[in-house]
């Protein structure tokens, strides 16, 4: 029997009387370390300055190099998310869980080596490859558990595990801040040894979920749930194979979906300080800025677990009707909370912008099950996040040239973002259109259990065992 | 009877350690950023 055999799908199997409960925490286990890729612009000013100490040295690194190693990281977040996904789904979620975290945590060790050598390239590949690859396994790993174990509410399951994604830049933060403060001198920069600390408790933490973690048994059910024995419309209860759901319009479609929704959110994400400096200047200081920052991403992590758990009420496709309606709504609003000068409003848009920008990464899982069934969601859902990735270039682009561009053209900085904030709500129309047209999916697309096994057999997988 | 009573305070006990060990370091890093938050606002 081989070492590694309790990472077996078949040694996940939960005993009679299991709580279904226990899954959240498990799968909360992982996201919440490895949402410590949103915080990793905490490292970029002190990894500039780990010669000179107090300032930059010529010999340091610039920071337009280090921005790379978060980009490196999601591009293989995206990549090992689509290309692994079918890997994760057979292998089970332990085994999945158990090498995310042995690429998560190993990526932060690496890197602190590289910070030693002062190497850039160690770093690259150790968070950027090797931690791409850790958040991209770790991001879908617990999916299709959660969808499983909570086909009632499939919904606010997977609501909590993606909010904890968002919860962990909260943590990592304030962490990170602490470790190097403990570590450096009047002549060194700790964020090697930072890096050693948080490999090794990301390491035991994500190992905890591994542990936790377990499948229903076949055939299980929760005590008082009945399965519908018939469809409903936009709920499939038959199942599409990995590969041939990319051969779906419905797969394109949410494709865009959650590329257009990302691409607004993410757009305005980043420049929601400066943005809130410019559009009212004297009125918005950069603490008070940093402070409105900080309660949007309350409101991104809070919406993750809120909407998507309102979508097992109101259905995954009205839920993203409400996104880009009153996105739309509101990102046309945000120029006008500018020439009132009403922070209050301003405020108030953007929290709610961010709720539903987090909301649209929580239900999207749902969405995928209730269109393709539960048996290849997670791998499904892999192949979604290259939208993600894709939105991650469009969202940044469009708003900082757009900026640019109306600053050049000598448009007032208090005025530069209404442009961005028009296209950002066409952005939302096309969306709508987008869901309108989402129908289930036709019968022909789906599983018969002998073609099934063939496909399965027949079909590439990487790694497979 | 008695093994089931046994096994759903067994759950009990796992469901509290469980939540506590991924509540306690979301809720330090929710108010440590309301702290900096309501700071900012200051």
């Amino acid at each position: 029997m081989s070492a590694l055999s309790f990472l077996a799908r078949e040694r996940t199997i939960a005993p009679p009387g299991y709580s279904r409960w226990l899954i959240p925490p498990a799968a909360l286990c992982i996201h919440l370390c490895i949402g410590q890729a949103y915080a990793f612009s905490v490292f970029n000013l002190p990894l500039s300055k780990l010669i000179g100490v107090t300032q930059s040295a010529p010999d340091d690194w610039k920071l337009t190099d280090l921005g790379w190693i978060f980009s490196i990281g999601i591009f293989f977040l995206g990549a090992s998310a689509a290309l692994l996904g079918r890997w994760v789904e057979e292998g089970g979620p332990r085994r999945a869980m158990f090498t995310a975290a042995l690429c998560w945590g190993g990526g932060f060790l690496i890197s602190a080596v590289g910070v030693y050598l002062h190497t850039l390239w160690i770093i690259y590949l150790g968070y950027g490859v090797l931690g791409g690859f850790g958040l991209g396994l770790g991001y879908i790993s617990p999916v299709s558990t959660l969808i499983k174990w909570f086909p009632d509410r499939p919904g606010m399951a997977t609501g909590m595990a993606i909010m904890g994604f968002g919860g962990g830049a909260f943590i990592a933060s304030p962490l990170s801040v602490w470790l190097m403060a403990q570590f450096s001198t009047p002549t060194h920069v700790g964020v090697a040894e930072a890096w050693i600390c948080m490999g090794v408790i990301y390491l035991c933490f994500m190992m905890v979920g591994a542990w936790i973690v377990r499948v229903p048994a076949d055939g299980w059910t929760p005590s008082g749930y009945i399965a519908p024995a018939q469809p409903k419309r936009l709920v499939t209860t038959e199942n599409v194979y990995v590969y041939q759901a990319l051969k779906t319009p419905q797969f394109w479609l949410i494709w865009w979906i959650l590329c257009l929704n990302v691409t607004a959110g993410i757009g305005v994400l980043g420049q929601a300080s400066a943005m809130s400096q410019e559009m009212f200047k004297g009125q918005v200081t950069a603490v008070a800025a940093s402070g409105f920052v900080g309660l949007f991403s309350l409101f991104n992590m809070g919406g993750r677990f809120i909407w998507s758990s309102t979508s097992d009420y109101i259905g995954r496709r009205n839920t993203y009707f409400c996104f880009f309606a009153l996105g739309t709504v509101l990102y046309a609003l945000v120029p006008y909370t500018g020439s009132i000068r009403s922070v209050a409003l301003f405020v108030a848009c953007y929290a709610i912008i961010f709720s539903m920008y987090g909301g649209g990464f929580a239900t999207v899982p749902a969405y995928l099950r209730d269109m393709f069934g539960t048996r290849y969601v997670g791998a499904i859902h892999g192949l979604l996040l290259t939208a993600w990735s894709m939105a991650g270039i469009f969202g940044p682009v469009l708003v900082n040239y757009i900026r640019q561009y109306n600053v050049d053209h000598g448009v007032p900085p208090a005025q530069a973002y209404n442009t961005t904030m028009y296209l950002m709500a066409g952005l939302l129309v096309v969306g709508f259109i987008c869901n309108l047209f989402v129908k289930d999916v036709h019968e022909r697309h789906h599983m018969r259990a002998v073609e099934a096994d063939a496909e399965v057999e027949a079909a590439p997988v990487f790694g497979r065992q | 009877m008695a093994d089931n009573t046994q096994a759903s305070s067994g759950n009990a006990l796992k469901l509290i350690l469980a939540w506590t060990f991924v509540g306690i370091p979301l809720a330090w890093g929710v108010v440590q950023t309301l702290l900096n938050a309501i700071k900012a606002f200051h």
